[in-house]
């Protein structure tokens, strides 16, 4: 159904995203896609553009409240407008609004957005673990899951309809038809791990605009393929002439120079597989990005050969995202679509910019495999 | 337009409801306009939302933005709507689909609440319009109260006008004035339709000599019946008088839209944009000044009728579940619900048991105090009288008494430069009244008053900021003052005090400067 507001929706999603009235640009409040990461939750935030007015500096200003608390208490800061919202009207929304969901929910959140479909395993670890979940209620059950509040509530309920209850000796007795149990499903969880092995070119023409591409690009993947696997690690792999392994960290704020050669990092991805990852008990996922910008076509062959050898025969899925950057050649792309156009384990995306992002989302995890 | 139009009438059952419920007010005692309830799916309801109730306002990129703060909200489970009401005669009111029948039930309760208040609060009064569409004396309000506030099809006209100029003149310049016009928004005098009609001066009346009447005397005596001093004094007040009429505008104008509108050397499709702006700002004006009494009318009969007549019992559970949800306090935040029907609930037993008034006042015994009881059951009666006269203001700086504060745990705070935090500062009474009254007065905004249009006789603007102990947000100002010259096409000066000295700040078009002044002094506004 299209609705009258989708004009200035659209209008308001083009200023934040630059496309027109450069101006306004300064006023919206938001920080990165993803503004802090706790521990399980994530906030994003929604963009607001404020309109600029004669108005009192916000920290001057203060107000009165209510609720405990001594002089000198911090008061809850920076909370939203609560749960059950109504409005009338015209309040001013003075605070960009941060939502918080958690990693799994957002996940889901991707996946349906995206339309991803889910994995299927390589069929590889067939072990099959059953787990309990509590998801419901009913009326029969083991004492030691009874569940306190919904008995109580269909008691009072009873008494009250009953005209048994009285406000002044609030007594609340349940008899057998009120209590209420938690019920539980049980799941079967494949035990399956699995591994990403990140690969990033950090040479001298890979910028920080470029980085933060990864760097969210990244995140996404990671939250994703957590929701598939259970026990999911990350490897970092960072190279330019040669390679090393780093942490996630230094992964990402590492910026080197000099010359780019893309086989030494598939060699010392090659290494960790044989060292740490046997095939037959790991889903295995190497991403790499680069600015697409090779040392040599000898270096590039020499990657192919690898790979067509070594790596994917044991890996699900071979994934390559190229970043476009002003110095970048952006061949490699190319060489590797000539080589491996046919094979589906191989997937390249190109990510231009920032709103690219989700687009190659959906290349790399479009296929579920 | 048609679908949506008949996809939105309550069935059938909902209908009865309405009925039984306007019944049920009306039987309390509440008078309102005539309420037409549609039911929405959440996505039109967001949308409508997004336009602040109405179904059609001028195209802006704002609604948009506001909408997917809504949806977005909603969709992440953080808030829905649940109820929406509209200050239009016959007011209408949009449920939301999918929600259960006690919550129906309890917002037609709430609205009908609600609809009473926009027709009985002064306040109100502000957005009666006349057959031309213009506001019109709130002064005069005849027994049989029927007023024309048919501004669902004034805000539709706002946005036929807008769109017409967007047709002619692009979508990029016509936004642009808007957001300009927006950012001036505040800068009316929330009394305007109270203050009376202006009388416009005719620019064209000649100046005409004026001379000191002398009284009639016979020569030898002239000098003592008119003395010279005498003459002399009457002649400089003329001047005066004269001067002053030149004086541009004559007294501090608050109204700051208006004055643009009457002077600015505006275009015909800029003053269309900045009249529209203007007159839908002060519509919603009275929705700000009464917040609080508007939510605590509406919640006070809604629990009133839920429990006393409308609910059974099957439902008083789900009903009382969904009422703590609305009433609930959380981070220490001021809810407008609570705070509005805990007064009123307040008022209400005060005067049922006669406590106010000197003896009231004047009585220290504690023990008294609490068991006094006059047996008078004005309480009903008082309420409805504070509902039609007060507005925020007045209703806390009337009603809110030591007593209140401290049961209902209020407290003041304050930022903290030590802590970097907003701290708890004071539960003394007189400071919690002082901060909140400080909150609602002029919605929160800085008074702004024009002082000059021919400021150093270059037609420049100057603007006046009436301290009032709090610095304006610096960066905000400066983007203020360039929309104020757009509109103005001249350089524009505002006074005010900046970290406690005396500033002119001005924006000549291309650049900002500020520099020491003393502000001049204040004039009656």
């Amino acid at each position: 159904m299209s609705l009258k507001i989708d004009q200035d929706h659209s209008r308001f999603r083009a200023i934040v995203r630059g496309k027109i009235r450069e101006n306004l640009k300064k006023y919206i409040s938001h920080g990165e896609l993803l503004g802090r990461k706790g521990k399980d939750l994530v906030s994003i935030p929604i963009p607001q553009i404020d309109i600029p007015r004669f108005r009192y500096g916000d920290k001057q200003q203060g107000g009165a409240g209510q609720g405990d608390g001594d002089v000198g208490d911090p008061v809850g800061g920076d909370g939203e407008e609560g749960g059950e919202g109504k409005q009338a009207g015209s309040d001013a929304g003075e605070h960009s609004l941060e939502v918080d969901v958690s990693l799994d929910e957002l996940a889901s959140i991707l996946g349906e957005e995206l339309e991803l479909p889910d994995i299927q395993d390589k069929g590889k670890s067939k072990l099959i673990n059953a787990k309990d979940r509590y998801t419901g209620v009913r009326r029969v059950g083991p004492e030691s899951l009874r569940h306190f509040r919904r008995t109580y509530r269909e008691a009072l309920k009873r008494q009250i309809s009953m005209g048994a209850y009285s406000p002044d000796s609030p007594v609340v007795v349940p008899i057998p038809d009120d209590k209420r149990y938690r019920s539980w499903k049980t799941e079967a969880e494949p035990v399956a791990n699995a591994v990403i092995i990140y690969m990033m070119d950090v040479s001298g023409s890979m910028g920080d605009e470029q980085k933060e591409i990864v760097r969210i690009e990244s995140f996404w993947i990671d939250a994703w393929l957590q929701r598939q696997y259970k026990g999911l690690e990350s490897r970092y792999i960072i190279h330019d002439a040669v390679a090393r392994e780093v942490d996630r960290d230094t992964f990402f704020h590492t910026r080197e120079s000099g010359g780019t050669m893309i086989s030494s990092a598939y060699k010392l991805c090659n290494t960790l597989i044989d060292d740490h990852y046997p095939p037959e008990e790991w889903n295995i996922y190497p991403f790499h990005f680069s600015d697409g910008d090779n040392w040599s076509m000898d270096d590039t062959l020499s990657c192919v050969d690898l790979m067509k050898q070594k790596l994917l025969p044991r890996v699900n899925m071979f994934a390559y995202g190229q970043v476009e950057s002003p110095y970048g050649s952006g061949q490699f792309i190319k060489d590797l679509r000539d080589h491996f156009g046919k094979d589906d384990r191989v997937v390249t995306s190109e990510i231009r910019d920032k709103d690219a992002i989700v687009g190659s989302i959906k290349d790399f995890l479009g296929k579920g495999k | 337009m048609s679908e949506f139009a008949l996809k939105t009438s309550l069935p059938t059952y909902l209908q009865d409801w309405q009925a039984t419920i306007a019944g049920y007010a009306a039987e309390a005692g509440l008078d309102f306009f005539p309420t037409v309830f549609e039911i929405l799916t959440y996505d039109q309801m967001n949308e409508i939302a997004a336009y602040g109730g109405f179904p059609n306002r001028y195209p802006h990129w704002r609604f948009g933005m506001e909408y997917e703060r809504l949806a977005k909200s909603y969709e992440y489970g953080l808030s829905k709507i649940y109820e929406m009401v509209i200050n239009n005669n016959p007011s209408y009111a949009y449920l939301l689909e999918g929600n259960s029948l006690t919550d129906q039930k309890l917002v037609m309760a709430h609205v009908f609440a609600h609809v009473d208040f926009f027709k009985n609060n002064y306040c109100f009064r502000s957005t009666d319009l006349d057959t031309g569409g213009h506001t019109t004396n709130p002064g005069a309000r005849p027994a049989a109260y029927d007023p024309n506030r048919r501004w669902i099809d004034k805000m539709a006209n706002h946005g036929a006008r807008l769109r017409r100029h967007v047709e002619l003149l692009g979508v990029n310049r016509v936004e642009e004035f808007v957001d300009h016009c927006l950012s001036l928004e505040n800068l009316v005098d929330p009394h305007a339709a109270f203050s009376g009609r202006r009388v416009p001066v005719d620019p064209d009346a000649t100046e005409k000599a004026e001379e000191v009447p002398r009284l009639r005397a016979k020569d030898y005596m002239e000098s003592f019946i008119n003395p010279e001093e005498f003459l002399e004094e009457q002649k400089q007040k003329i001047q005066e008088r004269k001067e002053r009429a030149k004086k541009f505008p004559e007294h501090a104008e608050r109204d700051v839209l208006r004055f643009l509108l009457d002077h600015a050397p505006l275009e015909r499709w800029e003053r269309d944009v900045l009249e529209v702006v203007r007159e839908e700002a002060l519509y919603f004006i009275p929705q700000m000044q009464t917040k609080i009494m508007n939510e605590g009318w509406a919640t006070y009969w809604h629990s009133k009728l839920m429990t006393e007549k409308i609910l059974d019992a099957s439902e008083i559970i789900d009903y009382a579940d969904n009422a703590a949800g609305v009433l609930a306090t959380s981070g220490g935040r001021l809810n407008p619900y609570k705070l509005g029907v805990e007064l009123y609930r307040n008022i209400e037993e005060r005067w049922d048991k006669g406590q106010f008034g000197k003896e009231w006042e004047e009585c220290d015994d504690l023990d008294d105090k609490r068991n006094w009881n006059l047996r008078l059951g004005l309480g009903k009666k008082k309420i409805k009288e504070v509902r039609a006269l007060y507005s925020d203001v007045t209703f806390i700086d009337e009603f809110l008494t030591p007593d209140f504060c401290r049961d209902h745990k209020l407290f003041s705070f304050s930022w903290s430069n030590r802590n970097e935090r907003f701290e708890i500062e004071s539960r003394e009474f007189k400071q919690i009244k002082e901060k909140l009254l400080f909150q609602l007065t002029n919605a929160g905004s800085p008074f702004i008053y024009v002082e000059d249009g021919n400021f150093e006789n270059r037609g420049e603007l100057l603007l006046r900021h009436d301290h009032q102990g709090m610095d304006l947000r610096t960066d905000y100002a400066k983007e203020v003052m360039r929309s104020l010259a757009r509109v103005w096409k001249r350089p524009v000066n505002v006074t005010t005090i900046v970290e406690g000295k005396a500033t002119v700040l001005r924006y000549d078009g291309k650049e900002h400067s500020s520099r020491a002044g003393g502000a001049p002094p204040g004039r009656p506004g």
